[in-house]
């Protein structure tokens, strides 16, 4: 444990020193504020809380932004240490391989949660003073699940890039890949599936196969989980007719992208334990 | 403590596909005794020190290093005892110099979270880098870095330190300070193993030298057994009073082989049983002489005579 502590905490510490921490929570803040002002004005006569649109305008600029910083975080910490030729002193020291993978994952993943908790927690302080207080209270708890569920896509990312990073041997085919999967699970999954249900071929399917179809990219767990959480935010995004079909509820959800995090974890410690330094 | 064998291998063996990168190589290393490692570019040096620290796994035979296999999950505890210092050594560049010799004292266990202040100062100071300390490792030099480099491998009081390469981008200096250090490691029990390429100042500064080349152990032992092992002669450099070159030069002419004159003085290769007599002839000879000079075989011979293709097995 002590030994992933250090590791985590030189990992936090880098990424507070070079300001990545700083920027990714301005960034973050700025665009969910920006998300959440421009939201809230249309409340009057929609008779919709502010907070309730600002969870469905922020998990889908999450579900492009989060993945895409996870994977960018993660992606160089094997194969960078790798190059720049300081791995093999850290596998020296009284450590074992799976526990240097442990320790970064859970410094970036701290990192990262800082980020999205201030970022995303800005935009709802400046929501509840612009509403001056008379914000709908039922709307916190898709908020409070709506930072939760970011931190677990962001770690379902982190494992991904770890993956990826201790799997291959220089650093530009880390980042290739790293783009690649951003590309297929936030971009062509949906698409591909759009196609699929679209034509011939979805008169074979039946609704289970969609579900499955559907659960098993995390983005759109992510996005089921804050899009078809409540009526209100199924009205919003116009998610309610596959919400229906996957009538699936919070929990299994999380457990689902928990168990994409474990999944490619498990598989970076597999990959690394096998690397050659 | 115990007293363990630092090193102990036997057939030890690792091959990448065909390639041979080290090949039944059988060595035992006792505390307190310092070995270089040489050998040519790809000889095994780096795959010996990879196999010690359990980096990599044997294809063949076996190693313990502070009575541990590196490949057992007891070796973690042992790995607290080994200082290393990489090829060609690097770190974070934003921390300083102090802040990274905290970071692998906290990860061996030196001290607490913030590592024992004192003993990191105390490292510092052996090392000549106590101003530099505070400055972001960045800013170094390849000295200083190699100097870090040199104070990570020191925490913690280690049994064993492997040294790859040390004295690259040291200056003479920082040379002499390293091979004080050494010795001080040496007087306090420690094993030192270093590889290196500068042959010349390991000959003095090392007990023992183990000659890596294709993978195998071409030779270990002092300089001196190696020397007599290989029967390498010794060269005699005679240099008469003026006036007196043309009768030295009549004087051996034809006795040895090899006799050549460049600038008055005779060099004369001969075996180490021929040396004494042949020093006796010189001085009561009849030729009056200036000076004799007696060079014996380097390191650097003998590291060529073992590694040349088709030299002794």
């Amino acid at each position: 444990m002590r030994a992933i502590a250090i590791i985590a905490g030189k990992e936090f510490r880098d990424g507070v020193r070079n300001r990545w921490i700083l920027i990714v929570t301005a960034l973050m803040a700025g665009f969910a504020i920006v998300l959440a002002l421009l939201g809230s004005a249309p409340t009057g006569t929609t008779r919709v809380s502010a907070l309730m649109v600002t969870v469905v305008s922020l998990s889908s600029l999450s579900i492009f932004f989060v993945p895409l910083i996870a994977l960018l975080m993660s992606y160089d910490s094997i194969v960078g240490e790798r190059e720049r030729g300081t791995l093999m002193l850290l596998l020296a020291h009284p450590l074992a391989r799976w526990q240097v993978l442990a320790g970064k994952f859970l410094g970036q993943l701290l990192l990262l949660s800082i980020a999205i908790v201030i970022g995303y927690g800005l935009a709802g302080l400046a929501i509840a003073l612009h509403d001056g207080g008379e914000f709908a209270e039922q709307a916190w708890l898709p908020f409070a699940g709506l930072l939760i569920s970011s931190v677990l896509l962001g770690a379902v990312f982190l494992a991904l890039g770890l993956a990826v990073s201790a799997g291959v041997g220089e650093r530009g085919t880390a980042a290739g890949l790293a783009i690649g999967i951003w590309v297929l699970f936030v971009l062509v999954y949906d698409l591909g599936l759009l196609g699929l249900l679209t034509s011939k071929a979805a008169a074979f399917l039946d609704d289970g196969i969609v579900t499955v179809l559907l659960l098993a990219n995390p983005t759109d767990v992510y996005r089921i989980i804050n899009l078809a959480g409540s009526q209100e935010a199924q009205a919003l995004s116009a998610l309610s007719g596959l919400a229906g079909a996957v009538a699936v509820s919070p929990l299994p959800l999380a457990a689902i992208l928990l168990a994409w995090v474990a999944i490619p974890f498990v598989l970076a410690c597999l990959l690394f334990r096998r690397r050659q330094i | 403590m115990t007293h363990s064998t630092a090193i102990a291998t036997t057939g030890l063996s690792r091959s990448f596909g065909r390639l041979d990168a080290l090949d039944d190589v059988t060595l035992a290393i006792e505390p307190g005794e310092s070995v270089a490692l040489v050998g040519p570019n790809g000889a095994g040096k780096s795959t010996l020190i990879k196999l010690c620290l359990g980096l990599m796994k044997p294809s063949a035979g076996t190693v313990a290093v502070l009575g541990v296999d590196p490949t057992s999950r007891q070796f973690a505890h042992a790995k607290r005892r080994i200082g290393f210092l990489p090829e060609q050594v690097q770190f974070h560049g934003a921390l300083s110099g102090r802040q990274t010799l905290r970071f692998y004292a906290a990860l061996k266990g030196v001290g607490g979270w913030g590592a024992d202040k004192s003993s990191v100062d105390d490292l510092l100071v052996r090392v000549d880098l106590s101003e530099a300390g505070d400055r972001a490792v960045s800013t170094y030099s390849k000295g200083m870095r190699q100097r870090l480099g040199l104070a990570q491998a020191l925490i913690g009081a280690p049994r064993l330190l492997l040294l790859d390469e040390p004295m690259s981008g040291l200056d003479p200096d920082a040379r002499a300070n390293f091979f004080r250090i050494l010795d001080e490691e040496k007087a306090r029990g420690a094993a030192i193993v270093l590889s290196s390429h500068i042959l010349t100042e390991l000959e003095a500064r090392t007990d023992r030298v183990a000659i890596l080349a294709r993978g195998k152990l071409k030779a270990f032992g002092s300089v001196s057994k190696l020397r007599a092992d290989l029967g390498l002669g010794s060269q005699i450099r005679v240099r008469a009073v003026p006036g007196q070159m043309q009768a030295l030069s009549e004087y051996f002419a034809g006795k040895y082989s090899s006799d050549t004159f460049v600038n008055g003085v005779a060099s004369l290769e001969c075996s180490r049983g021929e040396k004494i007599d042949l020093l006796k002839q010189l001085v009561n000879g009849p030729v009056d002489l200036e000076n004799i000079e007696i060079v014996e075989p380097s390191l650097e011979n003998i590291f060529a005579a073992y590694t040349a293709k088709g030299g002794p097995a």
